[in-house]
């Protein structure tokens, strides 16, 4: 008996270490990214529809925490470079493709077809002319806003269309009588006060000088400029007070209990915004308001993305998987999960999130570009720079004269003429 | 003749070889691993940063581990002649200095009152020295908390006192302020226990003969009592400054440089340039630690002067 089972249990040992050895032979590529909670799960949803599709290929990701990521970045693409990481489109990536640590995925771009499929992501993506990575997600910014405080103050509700520039500041003036915050927002992290220049940027202006804006090719002091601050000025007496002591999740409770009425904000704060109590039924979504008429509508979706790194050890194998990551069924699935938008325009949106609906519309339908955000648009310290001094102009609008000034200083200083 | 003279010319000379075999070597011997951990983990980074500071780096290496900088001379320094964010910096850094001085004299009266043999007096030590246990990152997160608008207690205090509240980490002149206080909380503790042990070495006879001759109260304190404090207050004076000096942690939790870089101490901007997540400029950034450094050997020296001074003395 006892001989039987020894005999039986070393079979099953063999077996196992045999299967052990089997599992060795699969080929890793390694994946170094930096979700939050939820992107994660789906993260590794995706990764296990993969390893079913190429069982012989094992991707391992390693999360890091969101923040630390974006300085362990610097250190891992030369010091120990996985195949693959996460990172973000546009000037945020120069400085590693500049030191060639991104791999030219240009082809990839071309035998996948991605050049048709993902087109409005194309030039947020290319440097050189030439592809540095994979968009996989972006989400729309718009105006959210509470029904429940436009009720309170007797505002008649956006209409589908949703407001003229000149009815929201009138809606302004009636929301501060009331004593509700017209436009709510936390600066002390600089990029949501970015998020309204932009828009200001790009409703007053348009797209292509937004663009130039952020590229420094445009002086501060000229009237163009000097007209966003004009519309940015008339804004800013409405704007919650003390916002450079709180983060945009307090704005965002602030927004959620109802003493705020508007919140301009990315779609990634809809989760927030229910885990505060809001619903479909009192939360609701417009595109920001036409200012100077006729300019062809450019909207703002950060894009995140993936890339190949120039130091890994795979690299076919992580191609297979961009290519994969990149499918229009691998992106449905994932952004239906997190509450984002597919970039590959094949893909799908759920269609009982309403503002998922509302975002890919109004991103489909932007004929005058999607801006990448100015912490992504404009290089690294220029962009501090700039947010700096959206802030302080909400703080002290009437240090219009110095901020300008020395935006300009800087300019001059980042990009001698 | 000549060879007793050759011999006695010999002995000494070999009695002092053995000297400075023994006597003079030891000392080396034992001072060698701990100067040896601070060539490599103090001296030569700081010798590294120094150099680091005349180049132009975004602190990147490239596919081939080639270092990417140029060298760019004393521009990094021309630059912050000329940049308000570094002379903001350094306002901040001087308000750190002068008001965490205060540390001193509020530490030597909670050390005097502390100073009693009432029953449970080492509860209520242990429950003043508590601060200085805490995380500076808790300290300034809690009274982050504090000050923050809508629901801090400091926020709904001054909203009862003159019925608009007044979000201090949201004003850029009392920002600063603000941070400094919350650092003075357990710098107060520390300076407190430094001095509470200073207290117990005071000699009682020199206080009784004092009493005898008539002094009482500030007459006591400032010409008994003071003078033989003084190696504390010398121990609590470097402790503050090096504290005040090097004030990132507050600075980063509370408000990360702001509103608008108006908070900004030098400790904080060097890693904002290099380190942060907009800084990609780590030439400039350790040209403002190499400022920082000049200013803390200023004090450092001093301290090190007196100190040998003291020793010289002895």
């Amino acid at each position: 008996m006892v001989h039987k089972q020894a005999g039986a249990l070393t079979l099953v040992a063999a077996l196992l270490l045999s299967t052990a050895a089997v599992a060795q032979d699969k080929r890793v590529v390694t994946w170094n990214g930096n979700f939050d909670p939820i992107p994660l799960a789906a993260t590794e949803a995706m990764i296990a529809d993969f390893e079913a599709a190429h069982p012989e290929i094992d991707v391992q990701l390693t999360n890091f925490d969101h923040e630390a990521y974006k300085n362990a970045i610097r250190n891992f693409l030369t010091a120990d470079p996985p195949d693959l990481a996460t990172w973000f489109a546009a000037n945020r990536m120069r400085p590693f493709v500049e030191a060639g640590l991104f791999a030219d995925i240009s082809d990839l771009w071309v035998s996948e077809g991605l050049t048709e499929a993902m087109a409005s992501s194309l030039p947020s993506m290319t440097i050189d002319g030439k592809q540095w990575g994979i968009p996989y997600t972006f989400y729309q910014w718009g105006i959210y806003y509470n029904r429940d405080a436009y009720a309170a103050a007797g505002v008649a509700l956006p209409g589908p269309e949703g407001v003229t520039w000149e009815q929201f500041l009138t809606n302004c003036e009636a929301f501060a009588a009331a004593e509700i915050d017209c436009l709510t927002t936390g600066s002390s992290a600089l990029w949501p006060v970015a998020g309204i220049f932009d828009y200001l940027s790009l409703r007053v202006n348009g797209y292509e000088f937004h663009r130039d804006l952020a590229a420094g090719r445009i002086s501060w002091t000229s009237p163009e400029v000097r007209a966003i601050f004009a519309e940015f000025a008339r804004l800013q007496p409405f704007v919650t007070e003390n916002h450079a002591a709180i983060d945009w999740q307090d704005a965002a409770a602030i927004f959620a209990q109802g003493q705020a009425a508007n919140y301009v904000m990315g779609n990634f704060a809809v989760g927030v915004f229910k885990q505060g109590g809001m619903t479909n039924d009192n939360l609701g979504f417009m595109v920001f308001p036409e200012i100077t008429p006729g300019i062809p509508r450019a909207e703002e979706a950060p894009t995140d993305t993936i890339h190949l790194t120039s130091g890994a050890q795979n690299p076919e194998d992580a191609r297979t998987f961009l290519a994969f990551m990149a499918s229009a069924e691998a992106q449905t699935k994932w952004n239906a999960a997190v509450g984002q938008l597919p970039t590959n325009k094949n893909a799908t949106v759920p269609a009982d999130d309403p503002f998922l609906t509302e975002g890919f519309a109004a991103l489909s339908t932007a004929t005058g570009g999607i801006a990448q955000f100015w912490d992504r648009d404009a290089d690294a310290e220029y962009a501090k720079a700039g947010m700096e001094a959206f802030q302080q102009f909400l703080v002290q609008p009437e240090e219009l004269e110095a901020i300008l000034e020395r935006l300009e200083q800087t300019r001059l200083r980042l990009y001698p003429q | 003749m000549a060879q007793a003279s050759d011999m006695t010319a010999a002995v000494p000379l070999r009695r002092a070889a053995r000297r400075w075999n023994q006597r003079t070597v030891a000392p080396w011997l034992f001072l060698a691993p701990g100067l040896f951990m601070f060539t490599v983990y103090v001296l030569w980074p700081i010798v590294q940063s120094i150099t680091l500071s005349f180049y132009d780096w975004n602190g990147l290496y490239d596919q081939d581990g080639q270092f990417t900088g140029t060298f760019v001379g004393l521009a990094n320094y021309a630059e912050l002649m000329t940049d308000p964010a570094f002379e903001t910096s350094l306002w901040n850094n001087l308000k750190w200095l002068l008001l965490y001085m205060l540390a001193l004299p509020i530490g030597l009266f909670l050390a005097i009152f502390l100073n009693q043999t009432v029953r449970g007096i080492r509860i209520y030590k242990s429950l003043f020295f508590f601060p200085f246990v805490i995380s500076q990152v808790v300290v300034g997160l809690i009274f982050s908390w504090f000050y923050a608008p809508n629901f801090g207690l400091l926020y709904l205090l001054t909203e009862r006192i003159t019925g608009d509240g007044t979000a201090i980490l949201a004003e850029p002149d009392m920002v600063t302020y603000g941070i400094i206080a919350a650092g003075l909380w357990p710098q107060i503790a520390y300076v407190m226990i430094l001095y509470l042990t200073g207290l117990n070495n005071v000699a009682p006879d020199q206080v009784e003969a004092a009493r005898l001759d008539g002094a009482r109260g500030w007459r006591m304190l400032w010409y008994v009592i003071l003078p033989q404090l003084r190696p504390a207050t010398f121990i609590a004076v470097i402790v503050t400054v090096i504290g005040a000096l090097r004030s990132f942690d507050l600075v980063s939790i509370m408000t990360n440089g702001g509103p608008f870089g108006s908070s900004r101490v030098l400790s904080f901007y060097m890693f904002e340039v290099a380190l942060g997540e907009f800084g990609f400029r780590m030439g400039y950034g350790a040209a403002i630690a190499v400022v920082l450094f000049a200013i803390m050997m200023v004090f450092i020296s001093g301290f090190i002067w007196k100190m040998w001074r003291d020793e010289k003395e002895r």
